[in-house]
This record gives C-alpha cells, sequence and structure tokens, in this order.
C-alpha cells in the first residue's frame, strides 16, 4: 500500500463503528522507546481510541499531525489538515457530537482561534482534546517555550462562564499518561479537556513507556447523536433564551467544575515534608525547579517543590494545607506571572509568595533558579 | 379516501417562529419532505446555524447540534468523518455561509465533504434586525446600508453558489426559490436531489434557495414575494450549475 488509495481504500472496510471508539484498540505490551513528547500525545491519541484528528500546521507541534496522518487512515480513522484553527475546533465539535473520541492540537496562535469553539464545546457538554504546544507571545511572538497562555488555559480563554480541564505535562511519559487521562476525564465531565505543554517538552526525546491507556468507568453516551433510531432526537446546543433555563445551564455547568474541584486534582509533591520554601511551578519549568531544589538540598536548604499537574482544578486546598505550615513560597514561571495569581489565592494570609518569572527568550538554568530560591530563603528567616 | 397531503413526518407539529410571508418555514418543509423521500429521519443528523435558522432543532424530528455562527459546514464535517453512514445536512443563512463562515464553506466543498448544505439566501441578516449581509443586492436599503448598497464601499452581492460550483470538489450545486408554485415543485426535486447525491456517495450538494425577508426588506408578503422574481432572479439566476455523473475517487 504506497499511494493514499490503497491505505483509505483498506481503512474503509476496517472502519470501527466512532461510536464504541473509546478504549476499542486492543491492549498491546508495554513497549519501550524513545520518543519525542509531540509524538507520546499522538500514540496516546491512538492507544486512546481517538482515531479523529483535524488541526493545521503551526510549530512547534507539527510532529502531531504529521504521526498521526500517517497512521490514522491504516486504523480506519480519518485525518483533515483543515483551512484554520477556527475550522479545526469545529471539526473537532462535530465529530465529538457524534460520540466519538477525537482531537486537535496547536499552539498559541492557533489557540487563540479556537477560543470561540472551545467555549461552545463546553456550553453544549462536548468532550474533545486540544492540544496546546504552546510558543511565546502576544501576537506572532515566537516559537520559544513559554508558559503564557496559563490564563487563557484556565479561566476558560472563550466567552462565558466556563472551565476547562487543563493537564500539564512536565515529562515525555507524561504527555502520554496525561493525554490517556486527559481523553477519560473530558468523557467523564462532557467537558473539552487541554493538554498545555511547550517547545521544550513537545519536541525533546526521552524514555517512553508506551503501556495501555488507563481505563476509567465512563457514563454512557447517550447524548450523542448517532441519528434518532428508536429514539428521540438528541440536541446538543448552548443556546437557551427561556426565562431562568440559561441560569440554571450556568449552575449546572458550575456543578460539573465544583466536583473536579473535588476529584480530579493532580500535583507533584518533591520534599515538601519538612520544607520551609516551597517552589511552586509547572510543565517545563518544573524540570529545572527540581534540580534547583535538589541543589539547594544539596547546600542545607529545606525547600521543595509542588508542581500542579491539574492547572484547572487547581490545587489550591494542597497549597492551602502546606500554608498552614509553610510560610514561604516561591511560584516559577516562564511568563511574567499569571499562576502566581492561583498561588497567591490559594495559600493562608500570613504566607509569603513571591515570583520569579522568566518571559520567552531564554530558560533559566537551575542556578539562577537557586540563586532566586536562596534570596526568597533568607528573607524568611531575616 | 386518499391521504394526499400530510406534514412531513420529520417536520414537528409545532408553530414556527417565523414572520408572516418568510420564506424559512418552506425551505424547512421540503428538507423535510426529502428526508421522508429516502426514509432517512432516523439516520440523518442536521447542524443549525445563527441567525434566524437556529431553531431548527425545534423544528426538525432529527438529532440536531448547534453550530457557532458560520462554522456549521464544518462542525458537519467533522459530524460526517466520524458517522460515514449517516445523512448530514446543514442548513445556513447568507450571514452564516458567505460573510463569517466563507473559508468553511468553500474548504468544506472543496474537500468534497459528503455532506449537503441547504443554502438560505433572502440578501439580509434577519435575526439581528436586518443588517446589510453579503447577498443584499446593490442599492439595496438595510439597517447597515441606509443609502442602499454601494459597490465603492461595500462590495458586490457574493454570488455563492457560482463560486462552489467552480470547486473541483463539489458534486451537485443548484440555485432555487421558492416564490411560486414552478418554482417551488424546482426547488423541492433540486433539494431531493442533493440529498439523493450525498446518500449514493457523489459527494458534496449545495442547494442555495432564495427567500423572502418582508420584515427586514420593509415589505408586505406580497411585495417580498414579487421582489424575488423582478430583484433576486435576476442577480442570482435558478438553475442546476453543476451535476456530477459519477463519484470523484483519487
Amino acid at each position: 500500500m504506497d499511494n493514499a488509495r490503497d491505505v483509505h481504500s483498506a481503512a474503509r472496510s476496517v472502519l470501527m463503528s466512532p461510536f464504541e471508539c473509546g478504549g476499542k484498540v486492543e491492549t498491546q505490551e508495554p513497549e519501550k522507546m524513545l520518543a519525542k513528547g509531540n509524538e507520546a500525545i499522538a500514540m496516546a491519541a491512538i492507544d486512546s481510541g481517538c482515531l479523529l484528528y483535524f488541526g493545521y500546521p503551526i510549530t512547534p507541534q507539527n510532529d502531531i499531525p504529521e504521526y498521526l496522518s500517517k497512521h490514522l487512515p491504516a486504523l480506519g480513522g480519518g485525518f483533515i489538515q483543515a483551512e484554520s484553527e477556527i475550522a479545526s475546533i469545529n471539526l473537532l465539535l462535530g465529530a465529538s457530537a457524534t460520540g466519538a473520541r477525537a482531537m486537535t492540537s496547536s499552539s498559541s496562535p492557533g489557540i487563540s482561534l479556537m477560543q470561540e469553539g472551545i467555549s461552545y464545546m463546553a456550553g453544549s457538554e462536548l468532550p474533545g482534546l486540544i492540544v496546546n504546544i504552546s510558543r511565546s507571545g502576544p501576537g506572532l511572538g515566537g516559537i520559544s517555550p513559554s508558559q503564557g497562555d496559563y490564563f487563557q488555559a484556565t479561566r476558560g480563554g472563550g466567552h462565558g462562564d466556563y472551565r476547562m480541564i487543563v493537564l500539564a505535562p512536565s515529562s515525555v511519559q507524561e504527555m502520554y499518561d496525561l493525554t490517556c487521562l486527559a481523553f477519560n476525564l473530558s468523557d467523564k465531565y462532557r467537558n473539552p479537556a487541554m493538554i498545555l505543554g511547550d517547545a521544550l517538552i513537545g519536541q525533546m526525546k526521552e524514555p517512553l513507556i508506551r503501556k495501555k491507556c488507563a481505563k476509567m468507568d465512563l457514563p454512557p453516551k447517550d447524548w450523542a447523536l448517532t441519528g434518532a433510531q428508536g429514539r428521540k432526537p438528541n440536541r446538543l446546543k448552548s443556546l437557551y433564551l427561556q426565562d431562568g433555563e440559561l441560569s440554571e445551564h450556568n449552575w449546572k455547568l458550575h456543578q460539573k467544575y465544583e466536583q473536579m474541584k473535588k476529584e480530579e486534582v493532580r500535583f507533584e509533591s518533591f520534599f515538601t515534608e519538612d520544607a520551609k520554601l516551597i517552589v511552586a511551578a509547572f510543565g517545563s519549568m518544573a524540570r529545572v525547579s527540581k534540580t534547583s531544589v535538589e541543589l539547594a538540598r544539596e547546600e542545607g536548604m529545606k525547600v521543595g517543590l509542588l508542581r500542579p499537574i491539574t492547572l484547572f482544578p487547581f490545587p489550591e486546598k494542597a497549597l492551602y494545607d502546606f500554608s498552614q505550615r509553610v510560610k514561604l513560597f516561591l511560584t516559577v514561571e516562564l511568563n511574567t506571572g499569571q499562576m502566581v495569581e492561583d498561588v497567591k489565592l490559594s495559600v493562608e494570609r500570613d504566607a509569603q509568595v513571591y515570583f520569579y518569572g522568566r518571559p520567552p527568550g531564554s530558560l533559566p538554568s537551575p542556578e539562577e533558579v537557586l540563586e532566586e530560591i536562596k534570596k526568597c530563603y533568607r528573607l524568611g528567616q531575616g | 379516501m386518499e391521504l394526499v397531503f400530510k406534514r412531513p413526518e420529520c417536520l414537528i407539529d409545532i408553530p414556527f417562529h417565523f414572520c408572516p410571508g418568510c420564506h424559512h418555514g418552506i425551505a424547512h418543509r421540503l428538507v423535510a419532505e426529502a428526508i421522508d423521500y429516502f426514509k432517512i429521519r432516523e439516520k440523518t443528523i442536521g447542524v443549525a446555524s445563527v441567525g434566524c435558522s437556529v431553531f431548527m432543532y425545534d423544528y426538525f424530528n432529527v438529532d440536531v447540534l448547534e453550530a457557532p455562527h458560520g462554522r456549521a459546514s464544518a462542525v458537519a464535517s467533522g459530524v460526517k468523518r466520524a458517522t460515514k453512514d449517516r445523512i448530514v445536512f446543514t442548513y445556513q443563512g447568507d450571514g452564516d455561509l458567505a460573510a463569517i463562515g466563507i473559508a468553511e464553506g468553500i474548504h468544506t466543498a472543496n474537500r468534497g465533504e459528503n455532506i449537503t448544505i441547504i443554502f438560505a439566501n433572502n440578501g439580509i441578516y434577519g435575526m439581528t434586525g436586518g443588517q446589510m449581509a453579503p447577498t443584499t443586492l446593490l442599492g439595496q436599503k438595510t439597517s447597515t446600508s441606509p443609502y442602499g448598497r454601494d459597490f465603492t464601499y461595500d462590495g458586490y452581492p457574493i454570488r455563492m453558489a457560482e463560486m462552489l460550483a467552480t470547486l473541483e470538489g463539489s458534486a451537485f450545486v443548484a440555485r432555487v426559490a421558492v416564490n411560486n408554485p414552478a418554482n417551488l415543485m424546482k426547488a423541492k426535486r433540486a433539494i431531493r436531489k442533493a440529498f439523493q447525491m450525498q446518500i449514493e456517495e457523489m459527494g458534496f450538494s449545495f442547494v442555495e434557495v432564495l427567500l423572502a425577508c418582508p420584515t427586514n426588506w420593509g415589505m408586505t408578503a406580497l411585495e417580498a414575494n414579487r421582489r424575488v422574481e423582478e430583484e433576486m432572479i435576476p442577480y442570482f439566476p435558478l438553475g442546476i450549475l453543476k451535476e456530477r455523473k459519477m463519484a470523484d475517487y483519487l
């Protein structure tokens, strides 16, 4: 099979029903390999039963559509290189409405274009995975790693009162694992989910164990549009004009977000048991900070790291609990200060929250972060 | 006694919200009749757009998804790619398809997506209160072209059917009107044909329906009906612009 027609016609004969898509791909034996972060996402999508991808080229995430355009047709799936990210997110909206697992990926400027569609997906309670291998902004910005999209990802980004599940991997393995988790959480809550990475995590190669995506008990997709055969027609919409209807709908969405806060918070805690200072960082910045914490420990300072894995729901309770005992926090981000607001909102009022930001251009070295740690540590002791 | 005329099975028995003299209801009915004709109600998925046509989900007795403004054809493409054996159609107004959603419309046609677009062209933004549309005729007064549409400032009315017919990806393109019984019968045949093309996997099908909007044209129903004949049809000629005889394969 060396041309597109052969691959597609072979695929047509094994086309699976999208209504049974989730978890349909059979378990493979764990396979150890060296993989790029972006490829890990693509593999996890296939292993999660996501056989539909829609996207538009943008650096630094092109490995994802390139991998999937190669592998999806033979699996009976579908791949569309759309005319824009606006089309991509709406193709995703349509595919998700049928109950199929589907995804798109892009980078910051493209994710901006998707905000309308994400808002509609949240409003219509549609699952779907959006991957943001973010770059730097505002505007065309650059392609270097940045965490400038934290607000956009965690505050909704589009119009209206909604939230999105946001997972922030900090290794290639997590790119894989969290993509599997994102599909499950997205289906569980009927809400779009985002993987928020950056060029560093997306482009680097690390060992990856490709294993079966963990299963989750998920509610049946009885809301899906499959044709009203033997049932009443299903409607998927976000327009509510009757008196009180929209307010009721907003409260219903709010309840889901509250449930996520109770049940889905994930974070990594590193050397926090006896810490006097806790560094808070996510994604690629957490990797640098982890080394800095180790360096600080070598110098005898009691420093720990809290790495939010879910940016929404944010580990606010964990931070609050730590702040009963720890009074020094240092938030480190690849921007001029975004997550630090959530850290400040989470901790006790008598805790000091410092911030070290590095806007796009270059990554700080572990030693540079260590210097900041030392400054804050001294302030705490003084 | 033989029953010779009844409400289509896939049209729910509730009053339309459309204004008196509006043609949307007729176009809805023709779509419903086509779905009934092919007995595909239980495998059809409709995609509603934004504008007067947004309440499609209240009227059609089929699964319906509401798309963001202009994005119905992309949404429908997503539905179709996920459910190849279902019948998928959009019903979009001129603001939705020819302005904000023109990129999605063109690329959906160009990909040859096996879906059907019913394009409701009344030359005006109805739902928002009568603003100028991309299909507003030259000289036509609207709430945002109070001196009449002037090509110097506003450009020309877009002929969507002709544009989409030029694309290799489109399989069936027609423009129809429902302003008199003869045109209505042709419209009925064209819409039926569009669905038939999809059922036969011939590719992208598109029917532009010229509709009267008496309220926003500031006319009586009869005047609006006459305007379709006298002003719209001369600029937007009726007929089948393209009909592919064989499915297109790589």
